[in-house]
């Protein structure tokens, strides 16, 4: 939510910046693994992301968020660009460094069911990241600390005994955002925590997650599939499509003022909890599938799909592009030199 | 209104585990009518999926069985036939299209031989003719170049045509019911969009009744006409989609709606949320099911378990206070 965004008297200052950030995973061949071709992934993304917002990062399956989300953490190592955070970029950072970094950014994975080792206690499994990083002085601490963050998250202190078996998804999901708050990190990146739980339990980790926000002032990039949701949670959302964002706005102009036609198909596609809105409105298709990001299309990454193709579309890849205050999009439909500015996202 | 196509009259599943009787259907009753689209809308584990199941004789036995009520279908009673009968309806009349297209093709076969499969068995076709009708059918789920795909495998095709390639088997015979068991779930949600488009199509052209599985309630929205909602193996709440999704009458359907937000609004307040967890059903409560998780739960609710009642036309609830409920945020 934006509150803590906004309670910085509208400065906003920037956490974490990305620049043309690229991962590409090479293809091999034959007995020596010779190079033949690279999946490309992450194809050059850059936005930034300011200190206690939520922004979110949207895009079907295979369009690259995941292998974004790992790239800026540092768990992939990125083939191209750079990932600064709190203004030092962490591809020059010795090895020593980054494990500070480290500490002050987390993840949360999607599937509460394998990110979980089913052989440790739930309380080893919260206090691995405060073993890592030398986060207290004797095991009383450790044990103080790891019952602090079970009842932060819900789970009451006595959980720390026993096995990740005996928890539901919802409870193993309460464990999973417990070993991020571990090492009390500024930044969490939520790789769609919430699509393999039921709905009603969704929206207690939601709600749990807003909180913590609100307490401690954790800045989140939020993945996920479902657009109603993450319009709901998130201060900006990022569209993504094969390896690339194509657009980039607050939550209430990207809906109200869509620009990209893959946005505005997207849009159009989820669906509204109301038989009467419902009936009115109108679909735009999009025809086939997602195109091989081995071999991507030599222009635009949707003009084999867009219905709103034109012919520099198949040529010219398209540069993303401000059109109006926070409102980012890369696509020709809105080519007009007059409207570019020269400012770092 | 059309006519009855299938009657369910307190349908009974029960799984006998090691652990103990899991009581997963607790006595449902439900109609639908020719050409009618019935919604099912429950969490996971609320039998939702095993109600359907248990419909057409898929439980797995052991440990699973339908131990109660009656299936009547186009006039006969399902959970009486043989099993080769049971066979001759399956596939034929009603067609069935599960959760994921990856475990319901098998994937050593090309996909021609898996749709002209159902054509030779229900329709008595030769091979030609079934080949014929495949590409017909192909064609009809909007799968490009159907002649040449015909003898590719399940892997060569992505999961939302795998999706269409599963309804092509479903429609194969022209069945007069469609079971779907969340179609949709696994897809992205445009490629999902252009599926529920298609099932809507495909029902309209053949006028076929659908039954479809959900835990999403914006799925359904455009979609049905009735809807159930099921918790804990039982019925909750019963209506049209119209009346449901303006005011609900139990308090989960409430809690349901309430606590996913709507992509048409901006919402400021923080989501409802339905506390607590689903019953154990091995040990089912006496009381009403839903009383730990409830808003509005007084002494008579733990006491007794209200049944499904009728409270308007086509509209029917189980809680003993449902004029309470009916808040939609």
């Amino acid at each position: 939510m934006s509150k803590q965004a906004m309670n910085q008297t509208g400065t906003k200052e920037v956490l974490l910046e990305v620049r043309n950030l690229k991962k590409y995973f090479p293809i091999t061949r034959g007995v020596f693994k010779r190079k033949v071709g690279d999946i490309k992934a992450v194809d050059g993304i850059s936005f930034s992301i300011h200190k206690g917002e939520t922004i979110g990062l949207v895009g079907e399956s295979g369009c690259g968020k995941t292998v974004a989300a790992r790239s800026i953490l540092q768990i992939y190592q990125p083939t191209a660009g750079e990932v600064y955070f709190d203004n030092v970029n962490l591809a020059t950072t010795s090895r020593r460094e980054l494990q500070q970094f480290r500490r002050r950014m987390a993840p949360i994975f999607q599937n509460p069911y394998s990110s979980l080792d089913p052989r440790m206690p739930i309380g080893r499994i919260i206090s691995e990241p405060m073993d890592v990083h030398h986060l207290y002085n004797n095991k009383k601490e450790r044990r103080a600390r790891v019952e602090e963050i079970l009842t932060l998250v819900g789970l009451a202190p006595v959980f720390a005994e026993r096995y990740p078996l005996e928890f539901s998804g919802g409870q193993r999901q309460r464990v999973g955002i417990a070993r991020a708050l571990a090492s009390n990190p500024e930044f969490i990146v939520c790789d769609d925590p919430i699509s393999a739980l039921d709905v009603s339990i969704q929206a207690q980790i939601v709600n749990l997650l807003q909180d913590l926000q609100e307490q401690f002032g954790v800045t989140y990039l939020f993945i996920a599939q479902d657009l109603s949701m993450l319009r709901y949670i998130c201060d900006r959302l990022m569209m993504m499509y094969l390896g690339k964002i194509v657009e980039i706005a607050d939550r209430i102009d990207l809906y109200d003022n869509p620009l990209h036609p893959y946005t505005q198909a997207v849009l159009s596609a989820v669906p509204i909890p109301d038989p009467e809105v419902e009936a009115k409105r109108k679909r735009i298709p999009i025809d086939g599938e997602l195109p091989d990001p081995a071999n991507p299309p030599k222009g635009c990454n949707f003009c084999t799909r867009c219905p709103q193709v034109m012919e520099i579309c198949e040529d010219v890849d398209p540069e993303i592009i401000e059109m109006s205050d926070g409102h980012w999009v890369a696509c020709h439909l809105y080519d007009d030199p007059s409207l570019k500015k020269d400012k770092p996202i | 209104m059309g006519s009855q196509l299938l009657q369910v009259k307190n349908l009974q599943t029960r799984f006998f585990t090691d652990d103990g009787v899991v009581h997963a259907v607790n006595g449902i009753s439900y109609n639908l009518d020719k050409g009618e689209t019935l919604a099912i809308v429950g969490e996971s584990g609320c039998g939702k999926t095993v109600g359907v199941l248990s419909l057409i004789g898929l439980i797995p036995s052991p440990p699973g069985r339908v131990t109660g009520g009656e299936v009547i279908f186009d006039g006969q009673d399902l959970l009486k036939l043989k099993r080769s009968q049971l066979e001759d309806v399956r596939g034929k009349d009603i067609g069935m299209v599960f959760q994921d297209p990856t475990m319901s093709l098998t994937p050593v076969l090309p996909v021609g031989t898996q749709i002209t499969e159902v054509l030779v068995r229900h329709k008595n076709m030769t091979k030609k003719e079934a080949r014929e009708r495949a590409i017909e059918l192909m064609r009809l789920v909007n799968i490009p170049r159907a002649q040449d795909r015909l003898g590719d495998y399940p892997h060569q095709f992505s999961g939302g045509v795998r999706q269409r390639i599963m309804i092509a088997i479903a429609i194969a015979c022209m069945p007069k019911l469609m079971i779907a068991d969340e179609p949709t779930t696994a897809l992205d949600v445009t490629i999902a969009a252009g599926l529920i488009d298609l099932v809507k199509k495909l029902r309209d052209e053949l006028d076929m009744a659908v039954i479809w599985i959900t835990h999403d309630l914006a799925v359904v929205a455009g979609l049905a006409k009735r809807l159930i909602v099921m918790y804990a193996g039982s019925i909750v709440e019963e209506g049209l989609v119209t009346e449901i999704y303006k005011q609900p009458k139990h308090p989960y359907t409430e809690g349901l709606l309430n606590s996913v937000p709507r992509l048409d609004q901006i919402q400021s307040e923080k989501l409802s949320t339905i506390g607590g967890m689903p019953p154990d059903l091995i040990e089912l409560p006496k009381s009403c099911p839903f009383a730990p998780r409830c808003n509005y739960v007084t002494d008579h609710c733990w006491q007794e378990t209200p049944p499904l009642m009728e409270i308007g036309t086509n509209r029917k609830v189980a809680c003993w206070f449902s004029e309470k409920v009916g808040g939609r945020k």
